[in-house]
């Protein structure tokens, strides 16, 4: 991988990291509130991939695998929280849930 | 330019193209869709850097548990309210301003920035064989601690969900007393 390949990477990863925080922020639905989430997640994990591959350290490569595993469980909470949410409000609007406060 | 770049950069393409369309997607259906593009891209661009261990996890991981699960629940809350009616909130325009402002920092920081360290990396560096190696004998006590720590989080959400039914039983249960009474 060349410097410039590094620094593309990068930029891409810096565009799905923004693409994904202004999407949690613009759009009106939970379920796709959380695959923006996601999304932000994927740009994150692609630099820490591209400073592994750049650097060689073996360490980041499993970092990576560890992210994966508690993203995953972390989709495992998420969703059943969003059902209970839905059965009690009727709507995936985040609007209806402001007078949540904890 | 080689032909790893090439590709880098069609597959670099195939991510942004699918993060961009889930912003103007409706119906969450298709932004699941654009998303797992984005993701499947994104493992082709770990493959292409060598990464072949990660490129393999990206896939069976993100695409085959987290988006599947994503799209089970999608398919379980079809609600058609505001929320499918109006995809964007109020907040659209600071949103969109909040955009132009991190991608122009980004742009500045990357042109600005010094040119990163070229490191010799062995060709065999992120082979599945290393990464087990190196996962069993370094950090086996991390993953058992993820482990732990996964598991303590699902027993919360299990908790939660009990909490829930039990106030729903003892609800019904009020109900149908006030019910004989009357």
């Amino acid at each position: 991988m060349t410097v410039d390949d590094t620094t593309f990477l990068l930029a891409l990863s810096g565009m799905l990291f923004a693409l994904g925080l202004v999407g949690v922020i613009v759009r009106r639905n939970l379920l796709v509130m959380l695959m923006f989430l996601e999304l932000m997640l994927n740009g994150v994990i692609l630099s820490l991939v591209v400073f592994t591959q750049l650097l060689g350290a073996e360490a980041g490569a499993v970092l990576v695998f560890l992210v994966f595993v508690v993203a995953a469980a972390e989709i495992a909470i998420a969703v059943p929280i969003l059902l209970l949410l839905v059965r009690t409000g009727r709507t995936l609007d985040p609007g209806a849930y402001a007078g949540l406060k904890g | 330019m080689t032909i790893e770049t090439v590709f880098l950069m069609v597959f670099a393409l195939g991510a942004l193209t699918g993060a961009v369309a889930m912003f103007f997607l409706r119906h969450p259906m298709r932004v699941a869709l654009a998303l797992i593009g984005t993701m499947v891209s994104l493992a082709a661009i770990y493959a292409q850097l060598g990464m072949h261990v990660i490129a393999v996890f990206q896939v069976l991981i993100y695409v085959g548990a987290v988006m599947v699960f994503m799209i089970y629940a999608i398919m379980l809350l079809d609600v058609r309210d505001r929320s499918f009616t109006e995809r964007f909130s109020p907040l659209l325009v600071a949103g969109l301003a909040g955009l132009l402002l991190l991608l122009g920092v980004l742009i500045d920081g990357l042109l600005r920035g010094q040119p990163f360290p070229a490191v010799d990396v062995p060709p065999d560096a992120f082979s599945v064989g290393t990464f087990a190696i190196v996962f069993m004998e370094q950090f086996w006590v991390y993953f058992a601690l993820t482990a732990v720590l996964l598991l303590v989080a699902e027993i919360a959400a299990s908790a939660v969900i009990d909490i829930r039914r039990r106030g729903q039983d003892v609800a019904a249960a009020q109900a149908e007393r006030g019910n004989d009474r009357g």
